[in-house]
């Protein structure tokens, strides 16, 4: 091939690369290794990491049971060796995957349109502020002290050199976000209120009523959800203008962190200021059904600075995932799952209640709830992590105001003897 | 029309398949859950007005229907295990299957972000272990492995740019793109409120220097280059540009998109660049996956090290590893918890397999490969820039231009010759641009395949264009009415489709 392209040897084909620029030794890093001693040396790392434990913790990552399908069909080469459907009529498979994906998460959050995903719920919540934005005219955004901690810190990375002052509301004795404090905090130039629901201490907002106060502001609601189970039980928050969901509970492994899916749904009205991929349907010159990506005036590659945001690629195997789990379970399998989880921790909170106590009680919650104890959270969750259980997520990291308060969660894969026991070394 | 020159691919029986919603009907289940071991609860009473009535137009479906509906939809794919996907700047490599495995291992695919660190110890191993590989490829003093993908990546250097420029005093006003510049590149200066200012390339595609002089000045925060650039050109005044950006006091930005032409050979941080991005999903061999998860991790210099997301993997005294979030000058966070971790294992494994000669080699044969085709279709196809290739080629569509035959149709009609296309009408330095590359997956058998099918679809061109300007001709769907589809958006299933869809 060298003789072919008429080069004497490799380095010829680098010589654009100057010579004072020339790497001339080889890189510093391990030998090459054989396939058997790297699933060995990844077998000991995963040894090295808890599993197999009783999780209690979920905080915006949840431990639900992931049917064995959603792997057998996800490492099918056609779907994870190909990328962004660029080329419609061979990529019709991960065409219509997205365009069922649209639909499911339509149907779940009550919105009318949603897109093809984004990295996370952090950044698509993110994302959501900035579409607000957009959308209002207005220069600043008031986002729940109750949202995901780190979805926060994401959203303030985000703003923070769009010259928009994002301002925190907090949140009342019963974990839902302070009427008062948000109806002070309104001003003709807030754009929206960023909420989560189930927030991250569990409590399921009131966002009908949260609703009504924002629009009556000229304000936009966006409702961010990072425990999308919650809506097998949960009414969508339909009032709300833009959802900005994290689907990993649908069947993405909690793989310390990610990859997830982020996926943003509005209002057909608000569709071009959407960020992100979209798949819709049209017609081939057959007249036969089919699906492409669309509205892309919208983003990057054609509007360059003037995007409505610099993402390009999805997460489309992930969203894959979740339309699988979602097919599985279904219509009644998701309202009998999310039924598990409530009962389990419902269940949960009154053991717990008998060793330390519940915080936030008065009004709804899902999966997730606070227990103070007199112990630092820290040390129930090194001692317990000795037996085999992952405890609940001390809160004083991001809230000082909650010293010795852990946000605990049980899904249908806590089993009532393992509630039984983690309840009991709780004091 | 003729398809005798068609030998990569035959049609075949290819399965149809409703959407989902379709094949639902009441009671179908795919699902059984384990009994309730605790006492039953009524949502309706424990939620109150916050309690859904119903899940509306969720399929109901059994197991083996999902099983089909999937696999049969997956055959409408085309994907790297199929062939040659030459989609220049995405480097659609093969995707190792033990990556795969060992991704899926019990432990780090079921690890939660927040268990405590010591239970932790394997999955920070790997952070650490990427990291330090990571920086020694790139030359650089540190990284973040946070960001979420390239445009994420791109994101997160820029934030560090700014956040590095505030600490100086001065974040400036602008940031210089090369008009041969990806869109994300623009896009992303605009998230982090910098003004875009275009630079032009020179004849041979390069930064013309004499441009750059006149517009860096005190308020330009610096320059995002990819190098090599869109069209596979490296660029040779890479010194003097670096010494041009930060002679006023800029700081230049690689995006590395383009990595897989220099691992082994050259490192960004040995030739003046401050802060870059790689893409896992590309250089690394992590699946592209029909369009994500990637993974966009960021390294810099040292002087940018304090302003890196948090948290960063720190060693503790007693040797253990752990998280470290208390860094004031820290911009923030990109994204919660620690980046796409999956993807971050598969990368390190790719990387272990291949060693320093290996991951050296590989570059040589992704830059041999695209010379390899430069050569062989040079003259069928017009070359807009005689510049030396590394991993990729770009070509236009000037010769066919004549027939009235364009990239778009050429690229189509290279789906009926069995290949995924080049990338089309990128970057938009040439009109009409056929962007190729190949990758070092590929064998001389799968090049001259590729190589022949071009040259015959050039032929085509001349002597019955129809052919090429109407392809595909082989595929489950002809080409589709974008135009319609944006026009008339239609972006989700609604049960009175069903009605009208029978077709």
């Amino acid at each position: 091939m060298l003789r072919a392209v008429g080069a004497r040897s490799i380095d010829e084909l680098f010589a654009p690369i100057p010579e004072q620029f020339r790497l001339k030794r080889e890189l510093n890093i391990p030998p090459q290794m054989s396939e058997a001693e790297i699933v060995e040396w990844f077998r000991a790392r995963a040894a090295e990491t808890g599993h197999g434990y009783a999780m209690f913790l979920g905080a915006g990552a949840y431990n639900h049971y992931r049917p064995v399908v959603i792997d057998a069909l996800i490492s099918r080469g056609e779907f994870f060796t190909a990328y962004t459907p660029y080329q419609p009529e061979i990529a019709q498979g991960t065409l219509q995957s997205i365009f069922e994906f649209q639909t499911m998460i339509c149907e779940l959050t009550g919105m009318e349109v949603a897109n093809a995903s984004m990295y996370d719920g952090s950044t698509a919540s993110a994302e959501a502020l900035m579409m607000a934005i957009r959308l209002t005219g207005r220069g600043s955004a008031l986002v729940a002290r109750s949202v995901h901690p780190e979805y926060r810190e994401v959203i303030r990375t985000y703003a923070r050199y769009q010259g928009l002052p994002v301002k925190e509301v907090g949140f009342g004795d019963n974990g839902r976000v302070d009427l008062a404090a948000l109806k002070k905090a309104l001003t003709p130039e807030t754009a929206c209120l960023l909420i989560q629901s189930p927030n991250f201490f569990g409590t399921i907002e009131d966002v009908a009523e949260l609703a009504e106060i924002v629009h009556k502001n000229g304000s936009l609601l966006v409702v961010s959800i990072a425990e999308a189970l919650s809506l097998g039980v949960v009414k969508p928050p339909v009032e709300a203008d833009i959802v900005a969901m994290e689907a990993q509970s649908f069947g993405i492994p909690l793989g310390f962190g990610g990859p997830y899916a982020g996926v943003i749904g509005t209002k057909e009205r608000f569709v071009r200021q959407i960020p992100g991929r979209l798949v819709g349907e049209t017609r081939d010159k057959n007249g036969k059904r089919g699906f492409v990506l669309t509205l892309s005036t919208r983003e990057q590659h054609i509007r360059r600075e003037k995007a409505t945001s610099n993402i390009c690629t999805n997460q489309a195997l992930i969203a894959l995932m979740a339309n699988i789990f979602m097919s599985i379970y279904g219509r009644q399998g998701i309202k009998e799952l999310a039924k598990q989880n409530l009962a389990k921790a419902a269940y949960a909170r009154q053991q717990f209640a008998k060793h330390g106590k519940i915080l936030f009680e008065g009004a709804p919650r899902f999966n997730e709830f606070v227990v103070q104890t007199k112990e630092d959270p820290y040390v129930i969750s090194h001692r317990l992590a000795d037996k085999r259980i992952i405890a609940g997520f001390p809160l004083i990291k991001f809230y000082p105001e909650l010293s010795n308060a852990a946000v605990w969660c049980c899904t249908e894969l806590n089993t009532r003897a393992q509630i039984d026991l983690a309840s009991g070394e709780v004091r | 029309m003729r398809d005798d020159k068609i030998t990569k691919a035959t049609t075949h029986i290819s399965q149809n398949e409703g959407l989902i919603f379709e094949k639902s009907s009441p009671g179908k289940k795919a699902y059984r859950l384990a009994p309730l071991d605790v006492p039953e609860v009524d949502e309706q009473q424990l939620l109150g007005k916050a309690a859904r009535q119903d899940l509306g137009n969720l399929p109901e479906v059994s197991e083996v229907e999902v099983i089909r509906h999937f696999t049969r939809m997956s055959t409408w794919n085309y994907a790297v295990d199929h062939g040659m996907y030459p989609l220049g700047s995405c480097t659609m490599k093969y995707n190792p299957r033990v990556n795969e495995f060992v991704a899926r291992l019990d432990g780090l695919a079921n690890a939660h972000p927040y268990q405590p660190e010591k239970a932790s110890q394997g999955a920070l191993r790997i952070l650490k272990a990427l990291s330090e590989q990571l920086i020694e490829i790139t030359g650089m003093d540190a990284i973040t492995l946070q960001p979420a993908a390239g445009a994420h990546g791109e994101l997160t250097g820029i934030l560090l740019m700014r956040a590095c420029l505030e600490s100086r005093g001065d974040a400036r006003k602008k940031i210089l793109i090369p008009d041969s510049a990806h869109g994300t590149n623009p896009a992303t200066a605009a998230m982090v409120g910098y003004q875009v200012e275009n630079l032009s390339s020179n004849q041979q595609g390069q930064v013309e220097l004499s441009a750059l002089e006149a517009q860096m000045n005190q308020d330009v925060a610096g320059l995002m280059l990819t190098n090599p650039n869109t069209l596979g050109v490296f660029d040779q005044q890479i010194g003097r540009i670096a010494e041009i950006v930060h002679a006023k006091g800029g700081l230049l930005y690689m995006d590395g998109a383009n990595m897989n032409a220099l691992v082994g050979k050259t490192r960004p941080g040995d030739f003046g660049v401050d802060v870059m991005h790689l893409n896992l999903h590309k250089t690394f061999s992590t699946p592209h996956g029909g369009g994500g998860p990637g993974s966009g991790p960021v390294a810099c210099k040292k002087f940018m090290e304090p302003f890196l997301p948090v948290p960063v993997v720190i060693e503790r005294a007693d040797g253990t590893l752990g998280f470290e979030y208390n860094r004031p000058q820290a911009i923030g966070r990109v994204r919660m918890f620690y980046g796409n971790f999956g993807m971050l294992v598969r990368a390190l494994a790719y990387i272990m397999a291949n060693g320093p000669d290996g991951l050296r080699q590989t570059t040589e044969d992704a830059v041999l490969n695209a010379n390899y085709i430069r050569k062989q279709l040079e003259g069928t196809y017009d070359l807009p820039y005689k510049t030396p290739s590394m991993h990729e080629v770009v070509f236009s569509d000037k010769l066919q231009q004549q027939y009235g035959v364009k990239t778009g149709d050429i690229a189509k009609r290279l789906i009926d010759y069995g290949f995924h296309p080049y990338t089309v009408s990128f970057p938009l330095v040439v009109h009409g641009a056929l962007m190729i590359e190949p990758t070092e997956s590929e064998s001389k058998e799968e090049l001259d395949s590729f190589i022949d099918a071009m040259k015959a679809i050039a032929e085509e061109c001349e002597k019955e264009p129809a052919t090429v300007l109407n392809a595909p001709h082989n595929t489950r769907l002809s080409r589709l009415d974008e135009v319609t589809a944006a026009r008339k958006p239609v972006l989700r299933w609604k049960p009175q489709q069903a009605k009208t869809a029978a077709e």
